[in-house]
């Protein structure tokens, strides 16, 4: 640690910080492609719903979305507005 | 080591168009275009506020004009009128799938909600930056959003709304007074985090694309306007038609049937 400029350390932690926030994608993936499918299986069995399927499934999917937008600010805050380098 | 790692990066930054400075690199803030100074408080007047004004001078421009162009209403329409109560209708059977007809009214209200941050995503097109990038925005829209809710639901629920956050248990009004509060919270930064983060990639990408060598500035071809449909019109409508259906479903939920 002798040496190492202290501003390049916490960039690089913020990176990988950043990198890890962004994880949280795998949850939204997961649930919208279940949310997806399931829709598609309704379609298949009801064609004639096929409107307020697309809408609920569309609500559905917003919802489940939110943790991944979450993880997103969090990235996009560690990378741009970086809290942690005015503290050094 | 420091100082070494930082060269070595900017040298990879270089040949994919990122500026590791972080003085002239990639700057997703909007830009502040002045500072005002009113009664001591200092007002920063930033890209984002320029932008929607000029979008907010442009609608009501809009609405001016089709105000004029259709003064004699006519009983058989045609033309412009046309256009005018397919997107009126549009919104009014989308208000009253969502709302019930009892409240039907709300379809004024959120048809300016609707076509503001629709242009507002669409603007991104033009080569502005989309005023919905900014949590200031969608913040401000989000905290109408706010007052709709607890309005409505004092005003029909009278005692039942305050009884609802004591249940199911008593133990739980914590619990629901935060879960109150997130949906604001939830409900901008959705719209935020979408709109900004498509900017940021497309941004990103005409950067790569700007420092391209030789034969390779072929790519400036065809890719910006493919991800440009993406980013700026399919997200942009999908988030406005999600960010009005959720902001009427909260509201309907605090209404008592």
């Amino acid at each position: 640690m002798e040496g190492m400029d202290p501003k390049a350390f916490v960039l690089g932690c913020s990176a990988i910080g950043a990198g890890l926030a962004m994880i949280a994608g795998i949850g939204p993936g997961i649930g919208q492609g279940f949310a997806a499918g399931k829709s598609a299986e309704a379609v298949g069995r009801q064609p004639e719903a096929r409107g307020t399927i697309t809408s609920t499934m569309l609500l559905g999917c917003a919802v489940a979305e939110s943790t991944g937008i979450y993880a997103l600010v969090i990235a996009l805050i560690l990378l741009f507005a970086n809290p942690l380098i005015d503290k050094i | 080591m420091g100082l070494h790692l930082l060269e070595v990066s900017s040298v990879v930054g270089h040949l994919i168009g990122w500026n590791n400075n972080p003085s002239e690199g990639l700057d997703v803030n909007a830009r502040i275009i002045e500072k005002l100074n009113i009664f001591g408080v200092e007002v920063w007047i930033t890209e984002t506020i320029v932008n929607t004004w000029i979008i907010m001078a442009v609608l009501i421009l809009i609405a001016f004009i089709l105000r004029l162009k259709m003064k004699n209403y006519k009983y058989k329409p045609s033309g412009l009128q046309n256009v005018v109560e397919l997107a009126i209708e549009y919104m009014d059977s989308f208000v009253r799938g969502a709302m019930t007809d009892q409240y039907a009214y709300f379809g004024n209200w959120f048809f300016g909600v609707f076509v503001l941050i629709l242009v507002s995503n669409l603007s991104g097109l033009l080569g502005f930056r989309p005023p919905t990038a900014d949590l200031g925005t969608t913040a401000a829209i989000t905290l109408t959003t706010f007052f709709l809710i607890h309005f409505m639901g004092i005003i029909k629920g009278k005692s039942g709304y305050f009884k609802g956050y004591l249940e199911p248990l008593p133990v739980l009004l914590p619990i629901n007074i935060i879960s109150e509060i997130a949906t604001p919270i939830s409900l901008s930064f959705r719209l935020f985090g979408n709109i900004l983060g498509g900017m940021i990639i497309m941004s990103m990408l005409y950067m790569a694309l700007g420092n391209l060598p030789g034969i390779f500035k072929i790519f400036n071809f065809g890719i910006p306007a493919a991800l440009h449909i993406y980013f700026d019109i399919f997200a942009g409508c999908i988030q406005t038609l999600i960010y009005v259906m959720l902001s009427m479903t909260f509201i309907k939920d605090k209404i008592p049937d």
